[in-house]
């Protein structure tokens, strides 16, 4: 049986093609516009989640609470020594105290300087191995040069903000899925609509001994390119608005906002999703077209 | 009903083959066709005659595999024309031009391009499909009418693109549903010609008509008269010429 396709200047033709509002590019322009924005938001998340996991992987903060100033540098002093002589610890570094006072004020006001307030010292702690086992193992360390040492983990601090990233991922991928799970829809509807629509050219096609294959043809080719088209305008607008956006989160200075970026990496993915969209849509139309032409002699 | 065993093929060998064959379309009170059973043989000239109503349509319409019969069995070359699968039709259909009775043209096409129809589907390449089609356009009298779309033409002009699309692909069969009710004397006469050249060269032709002024053109026709969904007249009572001899 053959299966040669008409070929293009005719196939546009057969299917009368000239003109007219070609309402499914739309509809695919706006379907891309949406999809590439929730695509950008995940892999804005997913950077800035990796960023978070570098920052933070490793960092543990020690807390001197000693009530006693006098005591409490000397605590501050033993457990600087105890951890510059651990091999786990890459490096340490005492918050200034001067710096804490800033840093307190907008809540204490000038009371931090005050002696009779116990505000405690602070050590920034980077290790050379992060992971559970060595920040307990340094904990331990601590502790045992200073009991009125605290030991935080910044990564718990954070693990709030970092399952929020998780979940804007997840929406954002689950948002994709559903993106194209409607667009497989839109697109079956508009194939069932253009077979009852074109009905009688079909009716003559099969006639004159067109195979269902030939006929599906017309259809792929024709909803492939209103994805294409369509889903290059939506894409390219939507790309544009996240480029803005991202411009505007780069003058925020947050070092957290800051690392929700898109690398070349992930604009090429968005770039992509267009001719996705037309190879599901066309799969989609073929699908519909032949399941419903096997139901006509 | 002497609708039996009729054989108009004489020595010819058999393309068509109808074994009691009866249609009966859905909700419908009766048989549109009941107990028809003729042969037809290949490079013969038919003329399929009865009242409108009759079921010349009908028949045709299993003939060329856009109905299938809800009783009885249709041979088409050489097989069961029922049994064959949804795949196997396209390759079937190719081997018969049909004209409709409503010409069934593409009406945002022009005239040149539903007569390249049958070509393309084929996968004729485009380079060969100009000139068959200017050849065509201008036996059936349309070359100035190329680019003209069915909607513009008149209906002789379009019972003429309905015969050239038909004949272009050069079928087996050709089956024509009242193929000269739109044209004048001339161009019937034109056509009935341009049928006796094809027949010539080795298609079966089937016309249904009631123009009784047709029957009479073709020497050697064989005739089948419809009444009421019967093969009347299987044995040619309105002429019977001796069979044609095979060619």
């Amino acid at each position: 049986m053959s299966v040669n396709v008409i070929t293009g200047a005719a196939d546009r033709r057969l299917l009368d093609e000239r003109g007219g509002t070609r309402a499914m590019m739309w509809i695919m322009a706006i379907m891309l516009f949406l999809t590439v924005l929730a695509a950008a938001l995940g892999l804005g998340m997913v950077n800035a989640a990796a960023t978070l996991d570098r920052q933070l992987a490793g960092r543990l903060t020690v807390q001197v609470v000693a009530a006693d100033p006098s005591q409490r540098v000397r605590d501050t002093a033993a457990v600087m020594k105890a951890l510059a002589g651990m091999p786990a610890v890459k490096r340490v570094v005492a918050v200034d105290a001067k710096r804490l006072d800033e840093l307190l004020k907008p809540w204490l006001g000038d009371a931090p300087s005050d002696a009779d307030v116990p505000i405690p010292s602070l050590i920034d702690v980077d290790m050379s191995v992060p992971g559970e086992q060595s920040a307990a193992r340094v904990a331990a360390g601590v502790r045992a040069a200073a009991g009125t040492a605290r030991v935080d983990s910044q990564s718990r601090w954070l693990s709030p903000v970092a399952s929020f990233m998780r979940a804007m991922i997840a929406g954002a991928a689950a948002l994709v899925l559903l993106m194209i799970a409607a667009t497989t829809a839109v697109v079956l509807l508009a194939a069932r609509a253009g077979l009852e629509t074109h009905r009688d050219t079909i009716a003559i096609l099969h006639m004159l001994g067109s195979t269902d294959v030939q006929v599906a043809r017309l259809f792929q080719r024709r909803i492939a390119l209103d994805t294409v088209i369509g889903g290059a305008i939506g894409a390219v607008a939507a790309m544009a608005a996240v480029w803005a956006i991202l411009n505007q989160m780069s003058g925020l200075g947050s070092e957290l906002v800051g690392g929700a970026v898109l690398v070349q990496r992930d604009w090429l993915v968005l770039a992509a999703l267009p001719i996705v969209f037309a190879l599901v849509a066309t799969l989609a139309a073929r699908i519909a077209v032949l399941r419903r032409l096997r139901l006509v002699r | 009903m002497a609708s039996r065993g009729s054989q108009f093929a004489g020595s010819m060998a058999n393309i068509v083959q109808f074994e009691d064959v009866g249609l009966r379309y859905p909700n419908s009170d009766g048989d549109t066709l009941s107990d028809v059973h003729f042969t037809l043989g290949s490079g013969g000239f038919y003329f399929l005659t009865g009242a409108s109503g009759a079921g010349k349509t009908s028949l045709l319409k299993l003939l060329y595999l856009a109905q299938r019969p809800t009783s009885g069995t249709i041979r088409l070359f050489g097989e069961d024309a029922g049994a064959l699968p949804h795949a196997r039709l396209p390759g079937f259909r190719r081997r018969i031009g049909v004209v409709f009775q409503d010409f069934r043209l593409v009406p945002h096409l022009s005239a040149f391009d539903n007569i390249a129809l049958p070509l393309r589907l084929s996968g004729v390449p485009e380079t060969d499909i100009e000139a068959p089609v200017r050849e065509m356009l201008d036996w059936v009298g349309l070359s100035e009418r190329a680019h003209a779309t069915p909607p513009t033409l008149s209906g002789g002009e379009q019972q003429r693109v309905a015969i050239a699309r038909a004949v272009i692909g050069r079928p087996e069969i050709l089956v024509a549903d009242e193929p000269t009710g739109n044209v004048d004397p001339d161009m019937a006469a034109r056509l009935l010609h341009l049928f006796e050249s094809l027949n010539r060269l080795g298609t079966t032709v089937v016309v249904a008509t009631h123009d009784f002024h047709l029957l009479g053109r073709i020497q050697n026709a064989h005739m089948m008269r419809l009444e009421a969904g019967r093969l009347m007249d299987p044995t040619g009572a309105l002429r019977n010429p001796p069979a044609r001899p095979a060619q």
